[in-house]
């Protein structure tokens, strides 16, 4: 089989995805032997300009991780889709939005302003800002747009492959590798991890879900075998794809979801909602209202990795 | 022209549908933006339909269900009664104001009280203006 | 003006971009590092419950994550006005530790070797991990990639996951170490120490051992002074995870030696409209633009710089080796920047000397690992040494614990400006009119941010054993003048 070329890109990424596909240590020279990697700026030194040459639909697979939030990326987005027979969503933040779209809740004016006028450290008396075009002594500097909205990468281009998680776990990673080597990709659309919920796979104790209260994950130590939601403690387990080997469960930490919604969800920080009020199992009105108090930041909670692909995709402002 | 709000109205089989059938067969007069969406329990609301709504171009949601301790199902409108307060609470985030989304109860027989609601939302949301901004 | 771009710069977390402006002659009149991104976590990470950012922080970086999720987590230890029990401490300090050793080994390899190791200016095909695995063999390479998996499994353990953990609470960690975790993070480290040799051995055999090498190092175009700022214990040694903060003038001499709740005191922010990154300098020199010196605001972090502000390391290894690097270079402080790869492996001997000490304290399998919080939450600041430099996590709450304000100063951040300017001296010292700009040039150029290893330790280099390298020439009106390029298909 003739090497396939492979490029990996990351856009409004934090480089979690880069590293997870070096943590398949020895596998990354199985890589090597079926793919020339033909661009990945995290680790080699192709430019933009050398994507821009290739013919189209040479690239094989592209697996792009990082949401989309400024014109760069998405320029980037587009070039990678025109090059590549292939595009993979490759991350929590290309299939979701991630946690980088939890910046849907502002907009560009409110993260400059904190971050350029507001921050206490700063030394800025003349309100300087990024700009898109600077004009400096010797010439112009230009610098991408930052937009309001964080995208994902279906949102910009069409994608054939969803692999959740943040980041994916090294097992799901050498499942692709696999399907690479074989050349027995997954039908077109296809979500890597379960078909099912977190839960099915979580080896807790799951006795009955009613809970009167709820606690943030500082507040009590939980028992270590039993459900943490039948503990009161938050997990976005029920409305979240499984796959992932319950780490964070592992460490007695409650899901944030970070593998998006299971199967047949559409938005899945609204089936999260309805499931803890659901199961929160109290009719008194002065109850009812405890209950709202008790969960705090429910659209942080609820859309921690999916807010750019929810229902709503962002704040009204 | 002004701006007409269109409110979505999730209705259930058993008392809040046939309030507002009753409100229609007496000739009720009332604001005339309400979608009704039948549904058999104020308790199959899920919050996902109500974003939905919005999205595809509603001002305003109203959910209606039967009173406490009367449920068809018996349980159904306490979960509801549990999650719309919840659901406010998130929408607040979203930049949607409190008064775009009602949760309350109608009986079969009150027809009246339909009205009232639908008018009250009605005017509430008109005030608001759209939910998409230009 | 005529203008070299090289886009996007590679080998380091983040996106960047440098601008390369010649003179009428053809010598560097300018050059700029921009940074084209910014994400807001400042912003949206209001409104958020103050214990959940050390799970959101991390996203900041995915190479040290880690290194969010512990300054996160002593800042909401001080939001909370909470001292976790000692063995918590501890049981953190150990999962850190592995996580320098992760980061310091990805950097080191992947990225630093290749340049020595095959050379500055060698062939683009050679200069990269797997030259380096031909020219030293695949033992070392499957030997690297052991240990920077074992620091990897040590932190998934403790922390569920290795990038991303989860484990940080305010007043402990979610999880307790057993016995057999405890003894197989002891062997793992035991075999750690003796990497950390054998990464300095192979540094003394390949680069001190060659004049080139040491020339380059000791030489003019990677030189600059500035001052120089680390975390030290009580006893101003370098340490990662907890201390104080120490700022020593370009002669050596302390600046001054601060709390980490009193950051703001000591370290402000300028902005220039051409990056979206900022630009700390020290408020007590003040901002006096792109230039190095005792004069200057700007200043340094990460393993160089840290080595420079301490006094010392506190485990007998690194400690010699520390001593020998001083004696090597002439001195402390050492400015030249290069010398950063050699601290760095300095460091990864620390870090494992450490790592291995508290594997073998008593107390690490103590299973009560939490104290609850019960004080009104308020503010707090959280700093720890990011493999590439000192990191501030700030943050402030309402009485329910939910975050009103963040600030955030981060590691590489601090080192903006020195990165700038040690751009700027290697393109003005390497690029000379008349003399033609090669691939071999352009790497140099590279070399001068990449010892600052900035917030991106990625592990492999070019793995087709190709370097495709493209440098475009445009006049001031954009028109293309020339195009060099090897390996472009």
């Amino acid at each position: 089989m003739a090497k396939l070329n492979l490029a990996i890109y990351w856009a409004a990424s934090c480089g979690g995805c880069d590293i997870a596909i070096l943590d398949t240590n020895e596998r990354i020279l199985d890589i090597a032997e079926i793919a020339d990697i033909v661009f990945w700026p995290i680790a080699l030194d192709f430019k933009y300009s050398d994507v821009q040459a290739m013919a189209d639909k040479s690239i094989d697979i592209c697996l792009f991780n990082g949401a989309v939030r400024n014109s760069e990326q998405e320029h980037i987005a587009k070039l990678l889709r025109a090059k590549s027979k292939a595009m993979v969503a490759f991350g929590a933040c290309a299939c979701f939005g991630g946690v980088p779209a939890l910046a849907n809740f502002t907009n560009r004016a409110e993260i400059f302003d904190r971050a350029y006028i507001k921050a206490p450290s700063n030394d800025n008396a003349n309100h300087t800002f990024p700009q898109t075009l600077t004009k400096v002594e010797e010439g112009d500097l230009e610098l991408p747009e930052c937009y309001d909205t964080v995208l994902t990468l279906a949102q910009v281009v069409d994608v054939e492959y969803f692999v959740p998680g943040c980041p994916p776990p090294v097992d799901i990673i050498n499942k692709i590798v696999d399907a690479l080597a074989s050349g027995q990709l997954p039908p077109v659309g296809s979500v890597f991890g379960s078909d099912k919920a977190l839960c099915d796979e979580c080896d807790r104790v799951k006795e009955e879900k009613k809970i009167t209260r709820i606690y943030r994950p500082y507040q009590i130590i939980p028992d270590p075998e039993k459900c943490l939601l039948e503990q009161g403690i938050i997990c976005m387990g029920p409305a979240t794809r499984g796959g992932c080997g319950q780490r964070c469960i592992n460490a007695n930490m409650p899901c944030r979801g970070c593998f998006g919604p299971p199967p047949g969800v559409i938005d899945q920080g609204a089936k999260m909602l309805s499931a803890i009020a659901s199961i929160y199992d109290v009719k008194d009105e002065a109850e009812v209202k405890r209950m709202v108090e008790e969960v705090v930041d429910p659209a942080g909670i609820f859309y921690r990795f999916g807010m750019a692909d929810s229902m709503l995709k962002r704040k009204r402002m | 022209m002004s701006f007409e709000p269109r409110i979505v109205a999730f209705l259930c089989n058993w008392c809040s549908y046939r309030g507002a059938d009753l409100a229609g067969t007496s000739r009720m007069k009332s604001a005339a933006n309400v979608r009704p969406i039948r549904v058999m329990c104020s308790g199959r609301v899920e919050p996902v339909l109500i974003l939905k709504a919005f999205k595809v171009g509603a001002d305003g949601v109203l959910v209606l269900g039967c009173h406490p301790g009367d449920c068809h199902y018996a349980e159904g409108n306490y979960k509801a009664a549990r999650r719309m307060p919840l659901l406010k609470k998130m929408l607040e985030q979203f930049g949607i104001e409190d008064e775009r989304v009602r949760l309350d109860w109608v009986s079969a027989s009150d027809g009246v009280r339909f009205v009232s609601i639908v008018d009250d939302i009605t005017a509430k949301v008109r005030e608001l203006g759209p939910f998409l901004r230009s | 003006m005529k203008r070299i771009v090289i886009d996007p710069i590679t080998r380091l977390e983040g996106h960047g971009r440098i601008d390369i402006f010649l003179d009428d002659a053809g010598n560097v009149a300018n050059a700029y590092l921009r940074i084209p991104e910014l994400r807001g976590f400042e912003r949206f990470c209001e409104g958020r419950p103050v214990e959940e950012l050390p799970r959101i922080t991390p996203r900041i970086c995915g190479v040290c994550p880690s290194a969010h999720h512990m300054a996160s987590t002593k800042a909401v230890d001080a939001v909370f006005h909470v001292d976790p029990p000692q063995v918590a401490k501890k049981i953190r300090e150990l999962y850190y530790c592995a996580h320098m050793c992760h980061s310091h080994i990805a950097h080191f390899y992947a990225l630093a070797a290749p340049d020595f190791v095959l050379g500055p200016t060698s062939d683009p095909a050679q200069r990269n991990i797997l030259g380096l695995i031909a020219k030293v063999g695949v033992d070392i390479g499957l030997e690297v990639m052991k240990n920077r998996a074992n620091a990897q499994y040590i932190q998934e353990v403790i922390g569920g996951k290795a990038t991303h953990s989860v484990c940080g609470l305010p007043g402990g960690v979610s999880k307790a170490i057993t016995e057999e975790e405890r003894s197989d993070f002891e062997d793992k480290a035991k075999t750690m120490v003796e990497f950390g040799k054998f990464s300095l051995k192979l540094f003394n055999d390949v680069v001190l051992s060659n004049k080139e090498y040491v020339d380059l190092i000791l030489g003019d175009i990677y030189y600059m002074t500035s001052y120089y700022m680390g975390m030290v214990d009580a006893n101003n040694k370098v340490n990662f995870y907890d201390g104080d903060i120490r700022v020593v003038d370009p002669e050596g001499k302390e600046l001054v030696k601060f709390k980490p709740a009193d950051y703001l005191e000591v370290i402000a922010e300028h902005t220039e409209a051409w990056s979206y990154l900022k630009f700390p300098f020290l408020k007590k020199v003040g901002w006096k633009g792109f230039v190095d010196g005792m004069d200057s605001g700007v200043y340094r972090v990460a393993p160089l710089a840290r080595l420079n502000a301490a006094d010392g390391m506190a485990t007998p290894l690194a400690q010699a080796e520390y001593e020998k690097m001083y004696s090597t270079l002439g001195g402390k402080p050492a400015h030249h920047t290069l010398a950063n790869h050699w601290a760095r492996l300095i460091e990864l001997q620390y870090a494992a000397e450490r790592l291995l000490e508290l594997c073998q304290d008593k107390e690490i399998t103590d299973p009560n690992v939490r104290t609850l919080p019960t004080a009104t939450p308020t503010e707090g600041v959280g700093v720890v040494e990011a493999p590439r430099g000192t990191l501030f996590h700030h943050y402030q709450t309402d009485a329910n614990g939910m975050v009103k304000k963040v600030n955030l100063i981060v590691a590489t951040g601090n080192n903006n400006a020195a990165m700038c300017i040690s751009i700027k001296r290697a393109a003005q010292g390497l690029i000379k009119a008349g003399k033609v700009v090669t691939e071999g040039i352009l790497n140099m150029i590279e070399m001068a941010y990449r010892a600052y290893d900035p917030c991106m330790a990625c592990a492999t280099h070019s793995l087709p054993g190709q370097m495709p390298l493209e440098v475009v020439i445009y006049d001031s009106e954009g028109k293309e003048l020339d195009r060099l390029s090897q390996y472009i298909s």
